[in-house]
């Protein structure tokens, strides 16, 4: 075989693998992600039993701790729309009214109920001192 | 009057690092050396302007001087003083300030050790990094400024950030900023090559070193982290593929496959492209580390304008991606390969190998971290999490370690089928004898990617301990040493070869923690009240009593109120006796009460950690205040007027209420198996990059000849 043509069978054969991983990347990634929701789209167009992620921030003097589990809801980012969140497990330390969470769970008649320990709230390193008074 | 000579720092700083990118590039135009020269001691200069500026802020902080508006955000009269030495780099402004500094530094470092060598390239890098340095003094000058003036000073600042007070998060952020700002100086001279088309392994030999003391800088400054979310952050686990842990992790991984292959082009001459592009997309990943971790893009993709200097970063990343690209297109025809690879049984094709599996991880890691970004652009913003990244980087990271152990002794070239055999045949061995051990006397099989690590893991401390068998051996019979000093001359000899080999066995080690503590965890929650007991892996815990503390918190973080739980966990006939506590922060909120403010602020855990080799027993609790809003809100009516020492003992009352009727409190234990291996890999990966960094004896002297030789040259040149 001549080394040019041997040279366009190599790069033939690296392409297609490196296509074939990119493939399976944005597969996997895509099966492995969930939907991120604010309370606005959740309130509006949820379907029970589907399981989303949703981001927001907690409303002032909504937490109220129940024994083991926890309640409070979370607004819009930028908006006063907010959906009642019922909690159980782990909760971070920067947990905080005010604060930006993550939390995955389902909606079940107008309150999300979320899954146990799934509670998220960001990272403190980028806590500024704007955000620390409030 | 100090803010103001620091800000005039910045300023003149600013000018500085301009007039040394401009006189080192026109010296070098129009062959005029006193230019260049001058343009050296530009950078030097604003060393000394940089260090002053951060001593200026630094006193600041230690005299608790709140007319800085940094000073007033970041820290407090009561916050202890080594907190105080480090709340600089917990802000925006202190960490740029950090990032020049460290930059001038290095940059001043590799200036001084060139200054005899590489007179084409280094005018051009000397540019480079005068202009990165100007970048972060124009961010400084003209958007955050560290010694903005408040108009009035308060009284009391508002305290570090309490999750911050741990001694790994005070060390992690100048460790990973060193290194950083390290590749930058690889990166300058990489762009000075291709600029002056000097594209020989001159540029790498000349920065090999910074290569490695960066990459040293920022495997520390990763595993610092970790450690601080491990101990600090009370969730246990070490890695969560945060975000911002991902845009640490990105530069490492491309930084160590570009120590790896610019082996290759040091030795064959091949890999020109690859390696210019590696150093290129490790500092942009570096800026992008640094610029993630301020911005909060991620988390938040809908306040991107939150960061000030976002755009500008931006704007700067950009720069430096089109500008190195452009270089590297223009200088293609001259980064042609001086050699072929021979056979794919070589070195060279092993670390093309490793180069390869390196970048895949770190663009499924960069994949992972921008989806949110990637899926909204295409559609509804996804996130991917744990689940994901774990799928696919643990495939990659049981091939990376196969290949820690295969390529560093294979032959450079080509090995024969034989020679091959002759290195793998005894580790191969050995892993054998592990694999049944593994499968016959524990649990290892119940996970087959553990397992499948376990055996890899042998095989990288097999090899490793046969080369330097081998290599000891081989200079006993020569010199007839005994063991400990044939040992130590054969690593003070090869110290590059040997370093790497120390590095390979950490990182080996290191993930025997990681599969050992990722697939055999025990993690237990629950909620006890005194005198009762709970069971987790082979420990059975009680909660014998609470604690109350004020003023004297275990961690000496300088928090007021300490609640927290007397345990002791009982294996067999053995004892130990666990204090994880909760320390509580005031808040300057005053509608929390004048009590209440004392015990609804921040909040942190302070875990406890039984340390093993074998396991590590972790433990958490949350004490449940909410059982003391009663009092506390009686005290708020009755004491909101009182002075300080009313209020205390009213506190002091609260906190003896908890001990003498403590209401149930939430624990979280954890058996974590083998974790402590993950320290113990950091630190010998540590160790043996610092015997690979050490300049050699022989090394130093054939430098002073080699200038001697020089200078005797020039000086017969010249008779």
């Amino acid at each position: 075989m001549d080394p040019s043509r041997k040279r366009r069978i190599r790069l033939v054969l690296a392409l297609s693998v490196a296509v074939l991983l990119a493939g399976g990347l944005v597969y996997t990634s895509f099966s492995a992600s969930t939907e991120a929701s604010t309370p606005s789209q959740l309130m509006s167009s949820a379907q029970a039993g589907r399981s989303y992620e949703l981001t927001g921030k907690v409303v002032d003097r909504s937490v109220d701790r129940e024994g083991d589990g926890l309640r409070f809801a979370v607004r819009d980012r930028d908006g006063e729309a907010s959906l009642p969140v019922v909690y159980e497990g782990v909760v971070p330390d920067p947990f905080r009214e005010g604060r930006e969470v993550i939390v995955s769970g389902r909606v079940e008649g107008g309150t999300f109920v979320a899954e146990r320990d799934s509670l998220v709230t960001k990272c403190p390193s980028k806590f500024t001192k704007d955000e620390q008074g409030s | 009057m100090g803010a103001g000579v620091g800000s005039a720092c910045l300023f003149v700083g600013l000018l500085t690092a301009l007039y040394a990118a401009g006189a080192s590039v026109i010296g070098a135009r129009t062959q005029r050396p006193g230019l260049v020269v001058s343009g050296r001691r530009a950078i030097y200069c604003l060393a000394g302007l940089m260090l002053a500026a951060t001593a200026i802020l630094q006193t600041a902080f230690l005299r608790s001087d709140f007319s800085y508006a940094l000073v007033a955000a970041g820290s407090s009269t009561d916050t202890p003083t080594f907190y105080k030495v480090t709340a600089m780099w917990a802000t925006q402004e202190g960490s740029l300030l950090l990032w020049a500094v460290l930059l001038a530094l290095f940059t001043s470092a590799v200036l001084f050790a060139t200054r005899h060598s590489l007179r084409e390239v280094t005018p051009y890098a000397t540019a480079v990094l005068g202009l990165i340095s100007a970048f972060f003094l124009a961010l400084m000058v003209g958007w955050e400024n560290p010694f903005d003036q408040l108009v009035t000073a308060p009284v009391q600042g508002a305290g570090l950030n309490p999750l911050l007070r741990h001694p790994a998060m005070m060390i992690h952020p100048p460790m990973l900023y060193t290194g950083y700002v390290g590749f930058a100086i690889p990166f300058a001279f990489a762009v000075g090559a291709l600029i002056t088309g000097r594209l020989g392994a001159d540029w790498i030999r000349a920065t090999r070193r910074f290569a490695l003391v960066a990459w040293t800088f920022l495997t520390m400054g990763v595993l610092l982290g970790a450690l601080w979310s491990y101990s600090e952050l009370g969730w246990g686990g070490y890695w969560a593929w945060d975000p911002v842990e991902n845009a640490s992790l990105m530069p490492w991984l491309i930084g160590t496959a570009f120590i790896h292959s610019i082996m290759v082009q040091e030795k064959r001459g091949m890999l020109k492209i690859w390696n210019v592009s590696l150093i290129c997309t490790t500092f942009v990943l570096c800026l992008l580390g640094t610029f993630l971790v301020r911005s909060g893009i991620l988390d938040s993709i809908h306040a991107f304008g939150a960061s000030t200097i976002g755009t500008q970063f931006l704007a700067f990343i950009a720069l430096v991606i089109v500008g190195s690209t452009a270089l590297v297109i223009w200088r293609l025809p001259d980064l042609r390969s001086e050699a072929r690879l021979d056979s794919l049984l070589s070195r060279e094709a092993f670390f093309l190998l490793n180069n390869l599996v390196l970048v895949l991880l770190a663009l499924v890691i960069f994949w992972g971290t921008f989806y949110p970004l990637i899926s909204e652009a295409v559609g509804a913003e996804r996130k991917v999490g744990p689940p994901f990244f774990n799928l696919v980087t643990t495939p990659l990271a049981l091939v990376l370690v196969l290949l820690s152990a295969i390529g560093p002794v294979v032959a450079w070239r080509r090995i024969s089928p034989a020679g091959l055999r002759r290195a793998l045949a005894v580790p191969l061995g050995v892993v054998a004898v592990v694999a049944i051990a593994l499968v016959t006397l524990t649990d290892a099989p119940q996970s087959i990617a553990s397992l499948a690590m376990f055996c890899l893991v042998a095989l990288v401390l097999a090899v490793v301990g046969q080369e330097f068998w081998r290599g000891a051996s081989a200079r006993r019979t020569m010199t007839g040493d005994r063991w400990p000093r044939a040992l130590g001359e054969l690593v003070a000899r090869n110290r590059r070869r040997y370093g790497g080999f120390v590095v390979h066995a950490g990182i080996a080690v290191l993930f025997l923690g990681v599969a050992g503590s990722s697939a055999f965890l025990t993690q237990t929650d629950v909620r006890l009240s005194p005198g009762e007991s709970y069971r987790s892996g082979d420990y059975v815990i009680t909660y014998e009593r609470p604690i109350a503390r004020l003023g004297s918190d275990s961690a000496r973080t300088g928090a007021p109120i300490s609640f927290g739980a007397v345990l002791t966990a009982r294996r067999g006939d053995e004892t130990t006796v666990l204090r994880p506590s909760r320390n509580y922060y005031p808040s300057q909120d005053p509608s929390m009460g004048a009590i209440g403010r004392f015990f609804k602020g921040e909040a942190t855990s302070e875990v406890d950690v039984r340390w093993g080799l074998r396991q590590d027993l972790w433990t958490a609790v949350r004490p449940d205040i909410s059982a003391l809003s009663r009092p506390i809100r009686e005290a708020n009516r009755r004491f909101s007027n009182s002075d300080g020492d009313i209020q205390a003992i009213a506190i002091a009352a609260i906190a003896q209420r908890y001990r003498s009727d403590p209401p149930p409190a939430a624990f979280r234990t954890l058996v974590s198996p083998l974790v402590s291996w993950i320290w113990i890999g950091g630190a010998i990966m540590i160790l043996g990059a610092l015997i690979a960094i050490w300049p050699s004896p022989d090394a130093r002297l054939r430098r002073v000849r080699s200038i001697y030789a020089a200078r005797v040259g020039s000086d017969l040149s010249r008779a």
